[in-house]
């Protein structure tokens, strides 16, 4: 079949160094991946074509790009399942990081981010003689997490990182969910510390991005919630986000329905006088348009609020 | 003075594992490899790693002579004891370090069974095991706070009076060469599979270090010992792990019959690789294939065992092959996977003999798959590669340092580096002929694949060696076409070719060199296992004029005298 690639070339050793697209036509099997094909572009149309690749089998984690706008793996993405034949397929290297050339990205700043959680086991107390015993579950708990192959796909989608480089990421997040949520650990107490403080848990915004582009299905954004109800629990409701879930629940259980004006209110703080004076204006044209639901206590409960309040009994009941 | 006490080059299993050691030891280490280190090619071996520390029968001594078993005989029975000793301290130290195992249900680390192994004796992490590994080592190469030379390429081995000090290196992402100065080396850089065409293994493995050491001098053990692994996927060719039929999968033929009864009445699926190799390339030659190949059968495990124990295996092979394996036998073959040869160490790693048996430059040590202890000999069982690795990377590490202390620190020459940077300049400089590298590659790895696979004979690897002689001379004026400074893949991969070519060559030469049929190397010409001939490595030095001197070193046997090999 015929392959249309839309390459994103970038040389940094050129007189005025700029992104440009490259397009390439070339003749490919049927089975072939977007790999595949740009390694028959670089070997015979192209040699100065720069990216990283190494396995072709979706396990070294060298090859993430954006194909159509996506990160993936080039490896795993058959051309035929992103494009019809004779469709241009658009690859560009990954966001939110330093383009070095054509595809190839700076991963300095992946990496500091992995660091930044302190990756490694802290054993509490001295090593066993033997292995430490812990059960086949709580083990098997953690290969999702473990196969991670640092491709960097969940952050250069990632969201949040893209408005705020102060952000752990998906790819740390998830790495330091391997830590806290092994039983062998000693520091997991520390670790959920650091990561109710800013640029942690909290600072996700939920958009599924990571859990939609992961290519070996660690799905950060479930990690990264797991680890918001350890922190709630191990270390207390102490800031916006973690008030802003309590706040949610409540309403919802005692009433059956959100209360948003309250679900702003808790969040901040129903004492933190200047931050909720900061968000008046925005109340004001709230209210001057006619969108200001009533807050508590005038947040009537709705038909059937009884059985909600009791699937809460029950879920607390079963917690414990 | 040395940038380093100890530089290993290449960080994957062996090359990390060296470095901790190192670190430990309390040398001023630093590692290098042309890729990151968890992009290194031991996140592909899947199915495990393997101790005899588990179940009242087993034991070290069933471990050794599973292994020396499955060499056919020509591991050094010396190195083979040492590393299934060593083994379970290993798996501990692993677990220690953070690795998660699977277990049992006491909790204590579980097992499966494995390839020509008597006992259930493989730990493992899913279908993920090297992967598991690899990636927890890197965090203690973080902890440890290593430094690492990430996306350097290593063009030369400095050596000066005998003593090898250190590299000369591209820095990838600006195309800037350096001079890296080490008291010792430990070379740990992987296989050569990519001489293969197809081959499971990863575009970097292009024995970059074994061609080095054998420029600078080492000596290279058994190269033609060139491993076949049983279950590649058909089309990209694919490793399919060998935890598919440690888990119980049948091996079928067209007519679905389990075919493996007629060549290994007792472990049949999991009998060594060569021998199921053979099996399978017999009944494809023979007109029980389909499109050159046969099945891997797996849907009598279970949709839920599948999906959790082989996860890996079975995503691949829809992704790849658009096969759902729950519910359809999988197509599959041998193809290319592991190199048993390569740079002679002893068991303490060191590539140089004080004894003067066979030569290489003192200070260098080499750890992994790039070496030749010899613990594989003929033929590698599964799950004993990461297993070399750890072990003696482990030893590498800490030799390497004692090695480092005794040395004083010796200036080291500017020419090396100014050789390197003109050598660079004078391909850059070469006319554009019309040749490609990746052509001159493809013809490599077409003629090895054709004639030093699963059976060889005379003719057949005379041929290759023609073939690979004609590269060599073309290879003299191969251009490089583009001539950018940062990520330069086109001059990268100049180079490795030049590398793979030298492996090359020596493997067709250790096969002709070899007058029997014993582990992978079937010839096909001399079917039979020579004892009286043949109990003995094949070795190469560079000669002069550059072509290989061969030779030949004996088999170290200890309590296992060779005795004829049946699964």
């Amino acid at each position: 079949m015929q392959a249309n690639l839309r390459v994103s070339r970038y040389d940094p050793e050129a007189p005025e160094p700029s992104a440009r697209m490259q397009d390439y036509q070339i003749e490919v099997p049927e089975h072939f991946t977007v790999l595949d094909a740009l390694i028959q572009v670089r070997e015979e149309e192209d040699p100065s074509l720069a990216m990283r690749c190494s396995c072709r089998a979706s396990i070294c984690g060298s090859c993430a790009m954006r194909v159509n706008g996506q990160a993936r793996l080039a490896c795993k993405t058959r051309l035929s399942a992103v494009a019809a034949e004779g469709e241009p397929v658009t690859i560009e290297p990954m966001g939110n990081q330093r383009v070095v050339k054509d595809l190839v990205v700076d991963l300095g700043l992946f990496w500091n981010k992995i660091r930044a959680v302190e990756p490694y086991l802290q054993p509490a107390g001295d090593e066993p003689e033997e292995e430490y015993i812990a059960s086949d579950e709580s083990m098997q708990n953690l290969i999702t997490p473990m196969g991670c192959i640092m491709c960097g796909a969940c952050v250069s989608d990632c969201t949040a990182l893209e408005v705020d480089e102060n952000f752990l990421g998906p790819a740390a997040l998830a790495k330091a969910y391997r830590f806290v949520a092994d039983p062998r650990d000693g520091a997991s107490h520390e670790r959920l510390q650091t990561l109710n403080e800013y640029g942690g848990v909290w600072d996700c915004t939920r958009c599924y991005m990571c859990v939609e582009v992961c290519p070996v299905g660690v799905a950060p954004m479930d990690r990264i919630m797991e680890l918001r109800d350890s922190v709630m629990n191990e270390v207390g409701v102490t800031t916006p986000g973690a008030r802003h879930v309590e706040s949610f629940a409540r309403s919802v259980a005692r009433s059956g329905w959100l209360d948003e004006t309250m679900l702003a209110v808790d969040s901040w703080g129903r004492f933190n006088i200047p931050k909720l004076l900061s968000q008046a204006p925005l109340g004001l044209r709230v209210l001057v348009r006619g969108k200001l639901p009533l807050p508590w206590p005038f947040h009537h409960k709705r038909a059937g609020a009884e059985f909600v309040g009791r699937i809460f009994k029950r879920w607390e009941s079963r917690k414990q | 003075m040395a940038d380093h006490d100890v530089l290993v080059v290449g960080a994957g299993l062996a090359g990390m594992r060296a470095a901790i050691a190192a670190h430990r030891a309390g040398a001023n280490v630093a590692m290098m490899s042309k890729v990151h280190p968890v992009r290194s090619h031991s996140n592909a071996a899947q199915g495990g790693i393997n101790a005899a520390m588990r179940g009242a029968e087993d034991s070290v001594d069933s471990h050794v002579y599973d292994t020396v078993k499955g060499s056919d005989y020509l591991g050094d029975q010396d190195a083979i004891e040492f590393m299934c000793a060593e083994a379970p301290q290993e798996i501990i130290n692993l677990e220690h370090m953070g690795v998660i195992f699977n277990r049992d249900e006491e909790g204590r680390l579980g097992t499966r069974a494995f390839g020509g192994a008597s006992y259930a004796r493989t730990f493992f992490v899913a279908d993920i095991t090297g992967q598991a590994i690899l990636h927890v080592m890197y965090e203690q190469i973080l902890k440890a706070g290593v430094r690492s030379y990430e996306e350097w390429f290593v063009t030369d081995l400095i050596v000066e009076d005998g003593e090898c000090r250190g590299v000369v290196a591209i820095e990838m992402l600006t195309g800037k060469l350096h001079q890296v100065t080490a008291k010792a080396v430990v070379l740990a850089s992987g296989g050569v599979g990519r001489a293969f065409e197809p081959s499971t293994n990863a575009l970097i493995c292009t024995g970059d270090g074994i061609a080095l050491a054998y420029r600078a001098g080492a000596t290279l053990l058994d190269m033609e010992m060139v491993q076949y692994h049983p279950t590649t996927l058909a089309g990209n060719g694919i490793l399919l792990s060998e935890a598919a039929r440690g888990e119980g999968a049948y091996l079928l033929n067209s007519k679905g019959e389990r075919f493996m009864d007629g060549y290994a009445p007792n472990m049949r699926e999991l009998a060594s690789r060569d021998v199921v190799s053979r099996a399978e390339a017999t009944e494809i030659e023979e007109g029980r294939g389909v499109d050159g190949c046969v099945f891997l059968d797996v849907r009598h495990l279970g949709a839920e065992a599948i999906r959790t124990k082989l996860k890996y295996i079975y995503e691949a092979a829809l992704d790849y092959a658009g096969i759902d394996m729950i519910t359809e036998p999988v197509p599959i073959r041998p193809g290319q996977h592991y190199i048993m040869g390569g740079v002679k160490t002893d068991p303490q790693t060191r590539t140089w003999d004080p004894d003067g048996a066979w030569s290489g430059p003192r200070g260098l040590f080499a750890a992994g798959e790039v070496a030749c202890v010899s613990v594989h000999g003929g033929n590698r069982l599964g799950a004993n590669s990461l297993l070399e690795t750890v072990v003696f990377g482990k030893v590498a590490g800490e030799m390497a340092t004692a090695h480092a202390k005794e040395q004083p620190d010796t200036p080291v020459s500017g020419a090396h580096l100014a050789d390197a940077e003109a050598r660079i300049k004078a391909l850059f400089g070469r006319p554009d002929n019309g040749e490609r590298t990746a052509k001159l590659r493809l013809d490599m790895g077409n003629a090895m694949n054709e004639h030093l696979a699963v059976f060889r004979d005379e003719d057949g690897m005379q041929s290759a060696l023609g073939t690979v002689h004609g590269l060599q001379e073309r290879y003299t004026e191969l251009p490089v076409v583009h001539k950018g400074g940062v990520y330069n893949t086109d001059l990268i991969f100049h180079l490795e070719l030049g590398y793979m070519l030298d492996c090359a060559e020596t493997i067709c030469e250790g096969g002709l060199l070899r007058k029997e049929s014993r582990g992978a190397h079937y010839r096909r010409d001399m079917t039979e296992r020579d004892d009286t001939a043949w109990l003995k490595h094949t070795m190469a030095n560079v000669g002069e004029d550059g072509r290989p001197v061969m030779g030949s070193l004996p088999v170290t046997v200890t309590k296992w005298e060779p005795q004829k090999r049946v699964y």
